[in-house]
């Protein structure tokens, strides 16, 4: 056995191999992870932006182009990261390769972040295609790179953990798309991704502050357009707080062996 | 020093199935130890405890003296598994899947790189390195795993069931590179249908039964336990009746074969006079089956029998 001489190394060079074989998969099916959300992204920047937006005007003092821009990125930043870690950690569950890393001496919370470091990858290397499609259709402003960055790091983190821990209960094929399809979709279009929660009636804009999808989009946008349709601070407290609680959710689940261990 | 220490170690499934019954179980530093049962034992549950694949009921499991209650990273370090069921990604290359693997142990990439050489070149894989996991054969599967399993060079290797599904001339290269990693001081654990590779490999054997250890001792010990062994003759010439032999039971299984009971006080020699005093010529002879296998069938029926006069016992009273 020659283990290295420190744990933090040990751990270190496990986090890193997770890391590689998780890039290594978003390259290998290029054509499932890179491509598909490039070609969606192109063509709501084509409909909505080109065609209906012309129609609908100004929102918020600014071209319906630049307002919906980084709606749609960070639209494909949540499902890229979320889809990423539940089609991978679920495939290697059901393959049982996630043995692989079962036996192994890193510890669980390394395994979670590892998968999280994954999913944000890939929804970083999504973003920034999506990024780059919208420059042909508008131009983007960066007010607060901060915002930029930390907003989508921390979407990113929520939901790659979202979709670890719906992997983990997940017993089949089915059950990895539900989320997506019945919550998380929902969630994101109603999310001020197309439009400003001020344009809604009173009740809707009540409801829309239940949406957490919501805070995330406009935390992001205001990094672009320097407004925010929701109060910021609240905003990453309920970002960060999501980003802890799941990820000792997530950690504790995988500690008990929940979906995993008989 | 011990390998492995399981102490009074039960394992009850959600649906109620009690797999483990309080096994109790040892195996030297250095051992290269046999764990035998037929389907449905225990032995992949008390391997899935030890490996932390499976959660136990009850019970301690030491690893070379680490606890895994207190000390499981340690003691995961000092294990290396090759599981009973391939589970390795079939859409990575060979060359990915050890050196991955490597990297979960904190194998640096540039040593990884030379062990992953240095052992698919043994397994006889290294012309395969680059090649997509599900495109190799049966045998090529089973030595992938054996390769990875070895990538941070574990003190103790536990093999579920290595060589299933694999043919002879593989299975026996197989023994013959396990040897020499268990000469080079790893302990290793086997567990296998094929009893005639528990005989030949290993030192030691437990043999595990609805939950419960019913044999552990050295395989010479175990052996010599076996009362009674069958021998198959083929006789030169055909035979209409069976031989007169003085002392020993014998059929005819077809007019050239005659199969006789030997027990281990008698003597081959006596049968051979007694034939030859006959005038019946003996062209070969056999043994009927695997003597281990032998004994495991007696044991197991042993075992069995054991069982159901217990729960018939319990039905009465």
């Amino acid at each position: 056995m020659n283990l290295p001489t420190s744990r933090a190394t040990t751990e270190w060079i496990g986090f890193k191999t997770i890391l590689i074989r998780e890039f290594s998969r978003i390259v290998r099916i290029w054509g499932q992870t890179i491509v598909p959300p490039a070609v969606t992204a192109t063509l709501y920047f084509v409909i909505f932006g080109s065609l209906i937006g012309k129609r609908v005007g100004q929102v918020g003092g600014f071209d319906y182009l630049q307002f919906i821009a980084p709606g749609l990125i960070m639209m494909t930043v949540i499902t890229n990261s979320y889809g990423n870690v539940v089609s991978s950690f679920f495939g290697a569950k059901f393959g049982k390769h996630l043995e692989e890393l079962l036996v192994s001496p890193l510890p669980n919370w390394l395994i979670v972040l590892g998968y999280m470091a994954g999913g944000v990858l890939r929804g970083m290397l999504v973003g920034t295609v999506v990024t780059v499609v919208a420059l042909f259709f508008t131009h983007l402003t960066l007010q607060h790179v901060w915002a930029i960055i930390s907003a989508v790091l921390l979407t990113s983190m929520v939901f790659a953990l979202g979709g670890f821990i719906n992997a983990i209960f997940a017993k089949n094929f089915d059950q990895i798309s539900w989320f997506p399809t019945f919550v998380l979709t929902p969630l994101t279009y109603l999310g001020g991704v197309f439009y400003s929660i001020k344009m809604l009636p009173d009740w809707a804009h009540w409801l829309s502050h239940g949406n957490p999808i919501l805070y995330m989009v406009s935390a992001f946008r205001y990094g672009f357009l320097g407004t925010s349709d929701v109060d910021l601070a609240l905003a990453y407290a309920i970002m960060v707080s999501a980003v802890i609680l799941m990820f000792t959710l997530a950690v504790g689940l995988l500690n008990r062996g929940t979906g995993i261990r008989d | 020093m011990q390998a492995l220490v399981l102490r009074n170690l039960f394992k009850i499934y959600k649906n109620g199935v009690q797999a483990l019954k309080g096994i109790d179980l040892s195996v030297e530093e250095g051992d290269f130890f046999a764990l035998l049962g037929p389907n449905g034992a225990g032995k992949t549950t008390a391997i899935g405890i030890v490996t932390s694949l499976v959660n136990k009921t009850s019970g301690r499991v030491e690893v070379f003296g680490h606890d895994i209650d207190v000390e499981l990273e340690v003691a995961k370090s000092c294990i290396g598994l090759v599981p009973q069921e391939i589970n390795f990604n079939m859409f990575e290359t060979v060359f990915t899947i050890v050196v991955n693997q490597a990297g979960f142990y904190g194998i640096a990439r540039p040593l990884a790189k030379h062990r992953a050489e240095l052992y698919l070149k043994q397994l006889q894989l290294w012309e395969k390195r680059n090649s997509i996991a599900r495109s190799l054969s049966g045998g090529m599967k089973r030595r992938l795993m054996i390769a990875r399993a070895l990538m941070h060079e574990p003190r103790l290797l536990i093999l579920d069931e290595p060589t299933a599904g694999v043919d002879i001339e593989n299975r026996r290269s197989m023994w013959e590179f396990l040897r020499d990693i268990n000469a080079r001081g790893t302990t290793i654990i086997l567990t296998t249908h094929y009893l005639e590779e528990a005989e030949n490999l290993c030192r030691n054997i437990a043999i595990i039964d609805g939950g419960r250890i019913i044999e552990r001792d050295s395989m010479t010990n175990v052996l010599r336990k076996l009362q009674t062994e069958s021998f198959v003759f083929n006789l030169r010439s055909s035979c209409d009746r069976v031989p007169e032999l003085a002392g020993f039971s014998a059929h005819l299984s077809d007019d050239h074969t005659l199969e006789i009971e030997v027990s281990r006080h008698q003597s081959l020699n006596d049968i051979f006079s007694q034939l030859s005093s006959q005038g019946i010529e003996v062209a070969s002879m056999r043994n009927k089956v695997n003597r281990l296998e032998e004994l495991f069938i007696r044991l197991v029926d042993n075992g069995a029998k054991a069982s159901a006069a217990a729960t018939h016992a319990e039905k009465v009273s």
